[in-house]
C-alpha cells in the first residue's frame, strides 16, 4: 500500500512495549535524538513482571513518512515486542497525573481550594501556607488547571507524561 | 549430568568452535587475556592478529562480504573498544555482519573509572545493530550464540558482546548453538502475496521499465543474485547496479547499464529518472544514488524489496513496498510472472532500448591516454583487462579511486567488490582485502587505494606479511586527496585547502620496510608490465602509481541536483551544472 506523503506534521501517541533489560530505554531515547525525532512526552513502566515486560508511551509529532519511519525504526530494535500507533488505531484513552504546589495565604488559599473543587483535583498534602493537589485527566485539562494555579501561588509542578490505551476489549 | 562447567573465556572459544568461525582478527590487552590463553589451547579457531583494532573490524567486514559469514573481532576493553567504532560504523552503514568481542573491566569495577574503562555499550549502541553486556557466566555461551544469530539475520549488521573480565574467569555452564532463538527478534522472509502480484503486473505493463539492484541483493545470498539475473533476463528490461550492488548482475551483460548514482553513468541515470516504472531490489534510495530528492525519477511507479521495514518510504515514497527477503520475493515474482505467461511489451521495450542506445552513445566514462603522464583510469582499465581472465576480489579506499575503480573494474560475480559505501571510510580498503585473501587463499585480492587513504591503515600491511597474505596495494598516486581537490574546483573557487599530499613517503621503500614488495610506474608503457609483475609475486606487494594529479572523475551529479543535471567528462562548459547554494550545504 502506498503511504501518505501530505507534508504536516501531527501529534502521534505511541505506545511500545519492550523487554525489561539493561540499557532499552537508552536505546529507544537514542533513536529519537540520533534521527532528530522530537518527544513531547514519555512514560515507561514495567507492565508484567513475569515476563518482564515495560510499556513505553511516546508522544511525538511528525509527517505520516515520519510516523511511519519512526515505528519502523522502534520495531527493528532487538528488545522491542510491539509498536502501536494508538493515534492511528482507532479509539483511545489518553491520561496524565500532575502534583502540583500551590503556596499561599487567605483569599487565594481558598480560591485554589474551590478551583480544585471543580477540576476534582485532590488535596494529597496542606500545611499552613501550601497545598498539594493531585490531579488525572487529559494534558488539556492539566494545563487549564496549572494555569489556573499561576496567579494564586503556584510553586511546583510534577507531571507523569501521558499514559494511553485503546477502548475496547483488545489488547495492544 | 550432561552440562559442561567451564570457565568463560573457554566457552567463548568454544562458542565460535560451534559457530563454525574459521578467523578470529584481534588484538589482545589486560581485559581479554583469559580469552587469549583460552585461544592458546585450542586449534580450533585462527586468531590473525592485526595492527589496530580497526584493521580487525575491516579485516573481519573483507572476509563476510566475500564470503557471506559473520565476521569475528576480539578486542580489549577502553582503547581497543573505542578504536573498534569506526569498523563498527562502517559495518552498520553497509549492513555486514560482525560479532565483535570486547574485553572489560570486572563488574563490580564498572562504573569506577577503572584502567582501560570505557562505557562500551553505551559508545556502541548507535554504531550496532544490537549490543549485550554480560553479567552471568551462564548467560554468556547463549549471548554469544544469539549474537551471531542476530548479525546474520534480517538486515546483517555489527553486534558487540562485552565481556567482563571476572566473567571470563568464572566457571557456568556452556550452552551450545542449537538452542537460540528469540523472543521479540524475528525477520520476516516472506513477502505479501498480493504486493508481489501487484508488483509483477506493474512491471509487465511497463513502458520503460528499470531494475534498480543494491546490497541487499548480495546479502541475501548468492541465490538471489542467480534469481535477479534470471529475472532481468526473462524480462529483458534494463538494470543498473548501486555502488553496493555491484557483482549481483554480470556487468559484461548488455541489459547492465553501469552504477547509478552521484558517479554513476549517463545512461543509468537517464533512465532512472525517465523509467515510468522502477523496481529496487535491495537498495534503500541513499542520497548519493537519488541526487536531488524533489526531482528523483518523477514519473515512474515504484516498487520496493527491502527485508528490513526501515528502509522503505524513508527517504522516496513508493507505491508498492514488499517486505521480504530478496531471494524469495524475486522468486516468488519470477512464479507470478511464469504462471500469468507476462510478456513486456515489445514495441515499448524496442523504443525504450533505443533510448538508452542513445544515452549509451554518449559514452561517458571515455578519456583520452596522451602524452607521458598516467591517467589513473588508464591504469585501472589495464588492470581490468590483465585481470579478468581470473577469480578477482577488489577492495577499495576512499576518494576519486573509489569511484573510478567502481566505474572500471567490472563484476562478473557477487562478493568480489568490497567498498566502503555508507560511511567512506579512508583505509578500508587493506585490512578488508587481508580478510578477504585469508578467506580465498591463491585468489588475486587487490586494494585500490589512493596515497592519502593507504596511509590511514597502513600498518596492516605487517599483519599481511606475517601471515603470508599476497594481497596487492595498488595505489593512483595523485599527490593529492584527489576527491577533496574535486569539490574545491568544483565548488571553492580552486582555493585547494590543506588537500594536497606533501611529505609523501616513498612507497616503494616503505613496502620493503615492512618486508613487503614496492613496485612503481610512472609512464603509460610501463603499465602493463607492472601489473603483471604484480600479479606474479606471490607475497604482498605494494605499487604506486604515479597519475594525474588534476583528473576528475566524472559523471558526477553535483550535490543538490537531479539525475539529468550530470557534470560529464567533455560535456559543454556553457552548458554544465553548476552548484547551487543549496548544494553547496549538502555533503
Ligand atoms: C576517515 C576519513 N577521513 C576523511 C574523509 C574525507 N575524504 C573523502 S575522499 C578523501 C581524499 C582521499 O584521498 P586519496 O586516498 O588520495 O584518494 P583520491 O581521491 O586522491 O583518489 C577524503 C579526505 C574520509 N572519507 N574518511
Ligand atoms: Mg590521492
Amino acid at each position: 500500500m502506498a503511504i501518505a506523503t501530505d507534508q504536516i506534521a501531527r501529534s502521534h501517541t505511541i505506545a511500545i512495549l519492550v523487554d525489561n533489560e539493561a540499557g532499552v530505554l537508552a536505546r529507544v531515547i537514542g533513536l529519537f535524538s540520533g534521527r532528530g525525532y522530537n518527544i513531547e512526552s514519555l512514560t515507561v513502566a514495567e507492565v508484567d513482571a513475569g515476563r518482564r515486560v515495560s510499556r513505553i508511551t511516546v508522544v511525538t509529532s511528525g509527517t505520516p513518512m515520519i510516523i511511519e519511519q519512526i515505528k519502523a525504526q522502534l520495531s527493528r530494535l532487538v528488545p522491542v515486542h510491539r509498536v502501536s500507533d494508538l493515534t492511528v488505531e482507532g479509539p483511545r484513552v489518553e491520561r496524565e497525573l500532575a502534583l502540583v504546589k500551590v503556596a499561599g495565604k487567605g483569599e487565594t488559599r481558598v480560591e485554589s481550594l474551590r478551583i480544585a473543587d471543580i477540576f476534582r483535583a485532590r488535596v494529597v498534602d496542606s500545611t499552613n501556607t501550601s497545598f498539594v493537589f493531585e490531579l488525572t485527566g487529559s494534558a488539556e485539562k492539566l494545563n487549564a488547571f496549572i494555569d489556573l494555579m499561576r496567579p494564586l501561588g503556584l510553586v511546583d509542578v510534577s507531571r507523569t507524561g501521558i499514559v494511553a490505551i485503546s477502548r475496547g476489549p483488545n489488547p495492544l | 549430568m550432561s552440562e559442561t562447567q567451564m570457565t568463560g573465556a573457554e566457552m567463548i572459544v568454544k562458542a565460535l568452535a560451534d559457530q563454525g568461525v574459521e578467523f578470529v582478527f584481534g588484538y589482545p590487552g589486560g581485559a581479554v587475556l583469559p580469552i587469549y590463553d583460552a585461544l592458546f589451547k585450542t586449534n580450533s579457531v585462527r586468531h590473525i592478529l592485526v595492527r589496530h583494532e580497526q584493521g580487525a573490524v575491516h579485516s573481519a567486514e573483507g572476509y563476510a562480504r566475500s564470503t557471506g559469514k559473520v565476521g569475528v573481532v576480539l578486542v580489549t576493553s577502553g582503547p581497543g573498544a573505542t578504536n573498534a567504532v569506526t569498523g563498527l560504523t562502517d559495518a552498520l552503514m553497509d549492513s555486514i555482519p560482525i560479532v565483535c568481542l570486547t574485553g572489560q573491566v570486572a563488574t563490580h569495577l564498572i562504573g569506577n573509572d577503572a584502567f582501560q574503562e570505557a562505557d562500551t555499550t553505551g559508545i556502541t549502541r548507535p554504531c550496532t545493530k544490537h549490543n549485550y553486556l554480560v553479567k552471568d557466566v551462564n548467560q554468556l555461551a547463549r549471548t554469544i550464540h544469539e549474537a551471531f544469530y542476530v548479525a546474520r539475520t534480517g538486515r546483517p549488521g555489527p553486534v558487540v558482546v562485552d565481556l567482563p573480565k571476572d566473567i571470563q574467569l568464572s566457571l557456568g555452564t556452556y550452552a551450545g548453538p542449537e538452542k537460540v532463538s528469540h523472543r521479540t527478534y524475528a525477520p520476516r522472509m516472506q513477502g505479501d502475496t498480493r504486493a508481489i502480484e501487484q508488483a509483477v503486473e506493474l512491471l509487465a505493463n511497463a513502458k520503460k521499465p528499470i531494475f534498480y539492484s543494491g546490497g541487499g541483493v548480495i546479502n541475501s545470498g548468492d541465490k538471489a543474485s542467480e534469481l535477479l539475473t534470471k529475472f532481468v533476463r526473462m524480462t529483458g528490461y534494463p538494470i543498473t547496479n548501486t555502488l553496493m550492488g555491484l557483482g549481483a548482475y554480470p556487468a559484461s551483460d548488455k541489459q547492465f547499464l553501469g552504477m547509478l548514482g552521484m558517479h554513476g553513468t549517463y545512461e543509468a541515470n537517464l533512465a532512472m529518472h525517465q523509467c515510468d516504472v522502477m523496481l529496487c531490489v535491495g537498495a534503500r534510495f541513499d542520497d548519493r544514488v537519488t541526487g536531488r530528492l524533489d526531482a528523483f525519477s518523477p514519473n515512474s511507479k515504484k516498487i520496493h524489496i527491502d527485508i528490513d521495514p526501515s528502509s522503505v518510504n524513508k527517504n522516496v515514497a513508493v507505491d508498492v513496498p514488499i517486505i521480504g527477503d530478496v531471494a524469495t520475493v524475486l522468486e516468488a515474482m519470477i512464479d507470478v510472472w511464469q504462471k500469468r505467461s507476462y510478456k513486456a511489451d515489445p514495441a515499448a521495450l524496442k523504443q525504450w532500448w533505443g533510448q538508452i542506445g542513445e544515452w549509451r552513445a554518449r559514452d561517458c566514462l571515455a578519456f583520452r591516454q596522451e602524452g607521458a603522464i598516467i591517467k589513473p583510469q588508464y591504469a585501472l582499465q589495464r588492470l581490468y583487462e590483465l585481470t579478468k581472465g581470473q577469480d578477482t576480489f577488489i577492495t577499495t579506499e576512499v576518494g576519486q579511486h573509489q569511484m573510478w575503480a567502481a566505474q572500471f573494474m567490472k563484476f562478473e560475480k557477487p562478493n568480489r567488490w568490497m567498498t566502503s559505501g555508507g560511511l567512506g571510510t579512508m583505509g578500508y580498503g587493506l585490512p578488508a582485502a587481508i580478510g578477504v585473501q585469508l578467506a580465498h587463499p591463491g585468489k588475486l585480492v587487490v586494494d585500490v587505494a589512493g596515497e592519502a587513504s593507504i596511509l590511514m591503515n597502513i600498518q596492516e600491511l605487517s599483519t599481511a606479511v606475517q601471515h603470508r597474505l599476497p594481497v596487492k596495494v595498488f595505489i593512483l598516486n595523485n599527490q593529492y586527496m584527489g576527491m577533496v581537490r574535486q569539490w574545491q574546483e568544483l565548488l571553492h573557487g580552486g582555493r585547494y585547502s590543506e588537500s594536497y599530499t606533501a611529505a609523501l613517503p616513498d612507497f616503494v621503500k616503505l613496502a620493503e620496510a615492512f618486508h613487503a614488495v614496492g613496485l612503481r610506474a610512472t609512464k603509460p608503457e610501463e603499465m602493463d608490465d607492472v601489473i603483471k609483475e604484480m600479479m606474479a609475486v606471490d607475497r604482498p606487494v605494494v605499487v604506486d602509481v604515479a597519475v594525474d594529479q588534476k583528473e576528475n572523475c566524472y559523471p558526477m551529479i553535483p550535490s543538490g541536483r537531479a539525475h539529468y543535471e550530470m557534470i560529464l567528462a567533455d560535456g559543454d562548459a556553457q552548458k554544465q551544472p553548476t552548484i547551487t547554494d543549496a548544494g553547496l550545504a549538502l555533503v
